[in-house]
């Protein structure tokens, strides 16, 4: 029929707009920490630019959620696509504003006494936060939920990742007071990947729920 | 707003006899569009459609004052022939209602009046037509048989063809679905959506989800005034009048 055609071709639209919402953030995310272990100002200064596109785009699918609720009265399937939008919509927001966090980090890092180890376990941490988002994209474009609680369950890595930089960070800044401001740093990046992850997490119960109308609470 | 004006209503007022059934309406409508008159019973929103082609005039007793403007002549201007308004300005009404002959026969009736009679011409229009009602697949080995034997979703678009066929510029309905069944109605609101990219449509409706799906823009009577018209959208997700906001969230009365 028809019309379901017209509402379908909105639905699979905000599909789209949100996907790509999500590679902008993984781009972010990205492009943030190897700002971070490359010590690139410049770098970090795009990504502070781009979260501008990143909110509006937020925004943007939060609108066009509203009217299509507002005018079409979506139900079932049709109306949890629209509410894992909205909600993993603003995850995504919350991971872009994490990329910032870690931006600014470089800049303000900069000049510092640094520890090398702890800079390597970063960029080993941010490329497994990568791939996590990258994963929970693939599975959310796929409503693959068996996929989703799959990679909740890769958080716990994640989380290892924060811990280990944490207590090398502490170590390093006992041994030589020089590294407690970059070492400092370095524990504030490591835990705003860490909640990357979080977000990462809370996509996959969306998935979950997007697949079988069940909210569950995942790792 | 991208589309041109096609009709506007300037301070329309209408009585029957002593009673004031339109107070004022003013109401512009736009090329390819499909506007939606919504409202309470008796809001005078199909009084409002049936003076957009004077099918009021057929009614004793009624004064009607204003400005209706399509195209920028005023259809109420003296001179105007009111045959000609109609065809230009065709109406569907709630109830379908074919004439008792054939399929082909309803849709030829507006062509055949105007003193069309090649039989290439007619075929062609009642295949268009028919095709553009989306109910061409339905009857096309049947075009002979008597339109009453379709169901009502069928009649409908067999009638909303026969208006199509003498190609007007602007199709007024009366509630176009409300007496057929969801699927029949759906049929017939898909059958709008394209329809809108060649003509107008004005369409009065008591279902406000039909409104908010189809519509490009929302008007909304109550008592006889146009409280709030504006687009779709707006009006679903953020009105301006409180009446319109308690009327659309059915908080009214």
């Amino acid at each position: 029929m028809k019309m379901r055609t017209a509402f379908e071709e909105e639905l699979s639209n905000l599909h789209v707009r949100f996907s790509e919402m999500g590679m902008m953030v993984n781009e972010s995310i990205l492009k943030s920490v190897s700002a971070f272990v490359n010590h690139d100002k410049k770098l970090a200064q795009e990504v502070i630019e781009a979260d501008k596109m990143i909110n509006k785009r937020e925004t943007d699918l939060e609108k066009t959620s509203f009217e299509l609720i507002a005018l079409q009265q979506p139900v079932t399937s049709d109306l949890r696509m629209i509410v894992t939008v909205l909600k993993a919509s603003s995850d995504l927001e919350r991971m872009g504003d994490h990329a910032v966090s870690i931006a600014k980090a470089t800049i303000e890092v900069k000049g510092n006494e640094r520890i090398p180890e702890a800079e390597e376990l970063i960029a080993q941490m941010g490329d497994h936060a990568k791939q996590i988002v990258e994963d929970v994209l693939n599975a959310y474009v796929k409503e693959d939920s068996e996929k989703a609680e799959q990679i909740a369950k890769e958080d716990d890595v994640i989380d290892d990742f924060a811990r280990r930089i944490s207590d090398l960070c502490i170590i390093k800044m006992k041994e030589n007071t020089e590294t407690i401001v970059g070492g400092t740093s370095y524990m504030l990046v490591a835990s705003y990947l860490e909640r990357v992850g979080d977000y990462a997490t809370n996509i996959c119960e969306w998935i979950v729920y997007l697949k079988s109308g069940h909210v569950v609470e995942l790792n | 707003m991208a589309n041109k004006t096609i009709l506007s209503a300037s301070d329309v007022h209408l009585f029957y006899g002593q009673k004031e059934a339109l107070k004022g309406v003013s109401l512009d409508c736009y090329e390819n569009e499909i506007t939606a008159l919504i409202g309470p019973s008796g809001c005078g929103k199909s009084t409002f459609l049936r003076t957009l082609n004077r099918m009021n005039d057929l009614i004793p007793n009624v004064t009607i004052t204003g400005n209706i403007l399509l195209d920028g002549k005023n259809i109420y201007a003296p001179n105007t022939d009111t045959v000609e308004l109609r065809k230009q300005v065709g109406m569907v009404f709630q109830q379908p209602n074919p004439f008792p002959f054939s399929i082909y026969d309803n849709v030829t009736f507006g062509l055949k009046i105007a003193g069309i009679t090649d039989r290439a011409v007619l075929d062609e229009a009642v295949e268009t037509s028919l095709k553009a009602a989306a109910v061409w697949d339905d009857v096309k080995d049947k075009l002979n048989e008597s339109a009453l034997a379709l169901s009502g979703g069928q009649q409908q678009r067999v009638c909303i063809a026969r208006v199509i066929a003498v190609k007007p510029d602007i199709i007024l309905m009366d509630e176009p679905t409300s007496a057929l069944d969801p699927i029949s109605s759906s049929k017939v609101e898909n059958m709008m959506m394209e329809l809108k990219q060649d003509y107008t449509i004005i369409t009065v409706t008591h279902n406000m989800q039909q409104a908010s799906r189809i519509s490009d823009r929302t008007a909304f009577f109550l008592n006889g005034e146009l409280i709030e018209v504006d687009e779709t959208k707006k009006i679903f997700l953020d009105p301006k009048n409180k009446q319109t906001e308690d009327y659309i969230s059915g908080k009214f009365g």
